[in-house]
């Protein structure tokens, strides 16, 4: 059995504009959501920039009753805005708290990356060290557990299928869509709220620093820090956030009428085993490449019939090998690749978020018929010079747009590729 | 401190944990804390510790398990008060 599944509802919180409406303007404009984050400074990082959405708390304490939000860290919050926001979208109403029916045919797969690090940094290291474990209260575990996020919306929504986090680095959004794409086609499920969050914390992007990948060039430059494909990319800028999509099968949402943004055509997931320059930290390009490929087979999509690629595109020396190999899995020559461009040069890496985030602005490029600009690479890398003309520097209006191609790639060497239509009535 | 003082600021720490607002606006010392207001049971941990800073007193957890009602908090805290 496998049953088509189109998207129904969306939820956004990027750092250049929270909810459908401000998230597509801002991708339209080219807008940057990057600024200086007085953490970073204040703790001696070497960058001193990052991606944070705005009104994040307001938000959170408009919607959620005082008692949720003492256990919501700001993951949580993030997640729940967007799943709410997304069940709202597709035309459900917010259950109430004391009506006990459970809503047996919708799931989740609420994916993060590093998860609740801000609660663990912030409460269970000093207090556990300081022989106060006592006072941790009872809030703790539950933001901390992996499956926190995914469990708090499920507990908003009464979610009765399957209610998990997925987790595999910077792919985790876009790995989510994908399990949940295939349970929809199983038929284990009529609805899944799928994608990919985190929380916004200077202890999350510490370790990044560390490691001297993120971008320390551009701190008094918030807006022009975030570099994909550039001659001047000087790593990541980090961020946070959540984007998730109403995944739904055709026949559910056709019986109840609901409006379907896109369809979410095939996925592949697969990981480059550490091997042929592959490693930890780095893509083996042959695994890319075939996860490419592999999600187009699984559209029954021709490479021709791709009108754009959302990259991963981080702005680090991986840029290059990213754009090549796109090309060898579109069997493409230089001059031919479609328009390319990258969420992040925008938004920054929102980690476990940036594929659900990133996917949010693939359904709102096809839905509204254009692509969004890639910025700050003006001095595209000479590595990338042959591809130069695919890169849009303004928004391109294409009314005629069908297909677009989304991919994420993790530490780990994972990788996971998404393929969206437009949804013709 | 006045028992009213008490039952107040008792009151205040248990609000932000009530799922039952109607239920707070007719509060008594017999309103059960987790019958009536529906504070999740887990969340009590939080609510003593709260007791603790407000009242500047170490509440143990063979205490804890005596108090249901909203009264049976006011005089615990008062006892501990001395």
């Amino acid at each position: 059995m496998s049953r088509r599944v189109v998207i129904t509802g969306i939820g956004v919180l990027a750092p250049n504009g929270n909810g459908i409406r401000d998230f597509e303007l801002a991708l339209r404009k080219g807008l940057s959501g990057i600024r200086v984050n007085e953490k970073m400074v204040e703790h001696g990082f070497g960058s001193h920039v990052a991606g944070v959405p705005q009104g994040v708390d307001e938000i959170a304490k408009s919607y959620f009753s005082d008692d949720l939000l003492l256990a919501m860290n700001s993951g949580h919050r993030c997640g729940a805005i967007a799943g709410v926001d997304a069940w709202v979208d597709a035309g459900f109403e917010r259950p109430d708290p004391d009506d006990d029916r459970v809503d047996w045919d919708t799931g989740a797969v609420l994916g993060t990356g590093i998860g609740g690090m801000d609660t663990i940094a912030s409460r269970v290291v000093p207090l556990t060290d300081a022989k106060k474990v006592r006072r941790m209260g009872s809030t703790a575990v539950e933001q901390v557990m992996s499956s926190g996020v995914s469990a708090r919306l499920s507990g908003i929504l009464a979610l009765g299928n399957q209610v998990t986090t997925n987790s595999s680095a910077c792919s985790t959004g876009s790995e989510a869509i994908s399990m949940g794409v295939e349970r929809i086609r199983r038929g284990l499920a009529e609805r899944m709220l799928c994608g990919g969050v985190e929380g916004a914390s200077h202890y999350i992007w510490a370790g990044f620093d560390a490691m001297r990948v993120l971008c320390r060039r551009f701190n008094d430059a918030p807006e022009s820090a975030s570099r994909p494909m550039s001659a001047t990319a000087a790593g990541f800028v980090p961020s946070a956030g959540a984007g998730v999509l109403m995944l739904e099968s055709l026949e559910s949402a056709q019986e109840r009428g609901a409006r379907i943004y896109a369809e979410v055509a095939g996925s592949a997931i697969n990981c480059g085993g550490h091997r042929a320059g592959g490693s930890m930290t780095a893509p083996n390009p042959e695994g890319v490449s075939r996860c490419i490929q592999a999600a187009l087979a699984d559209a029954q999509i021709a490479p021709a019939e791709v009108g754009a690629i959302n990259g991963h595109l981080t702005a680090t020396g991986a840029d290059p090998k990213e754009v090549r190999s796109w090309a060898k899995a579109l069997g493409c020559a230089p001059g031919d690749l479609p328009p390319i461009t990258s969420t992040k040069s925008m938004i920054g890496h929102a980690l476990g978020a940036a594929g659900g985030i990133e996917s949010v602005a693939c359904v709102l490029m096809l839905n509204g018929g254009f692509v969004h600009p890639s910025i700050n690479c003006e001095d595209v890398h000479p590595e990338i010079e042959p591809y130069a003309a695919s890169i849009p520097h303004v928004a391109l209006e294409k009314p005629e747009l069908q297909v677009v191609v989304k991919a994420g790639f993790g530490f780990g060497d994972v990788n996971a590729c998404l393929v969206f239509r437009k949804w013709n009535e | 401190m006045e028992k009213s003082e008490i039952f107040e600021k008792v009151v205040k720490i248990l609000t932000p944990y009530v799922k039952s607002q109607e239920a707070l606006e007719g509060v008594s010392p017999e309103t059960h804390i987790l019958d009536d207001l529906k504070v999740n049971s887990a969340r009590l941990v939080d609510v003593v510790l709260e007791f603790e800073d407000a009242f500047d007193i170490e509440i143990d957890d063979d205490d804890v398990d005596k108090v249901e009602t909203v009264g049976n908090a006011v005089e615990l805290i008062e006892a501990k008060i001395g």
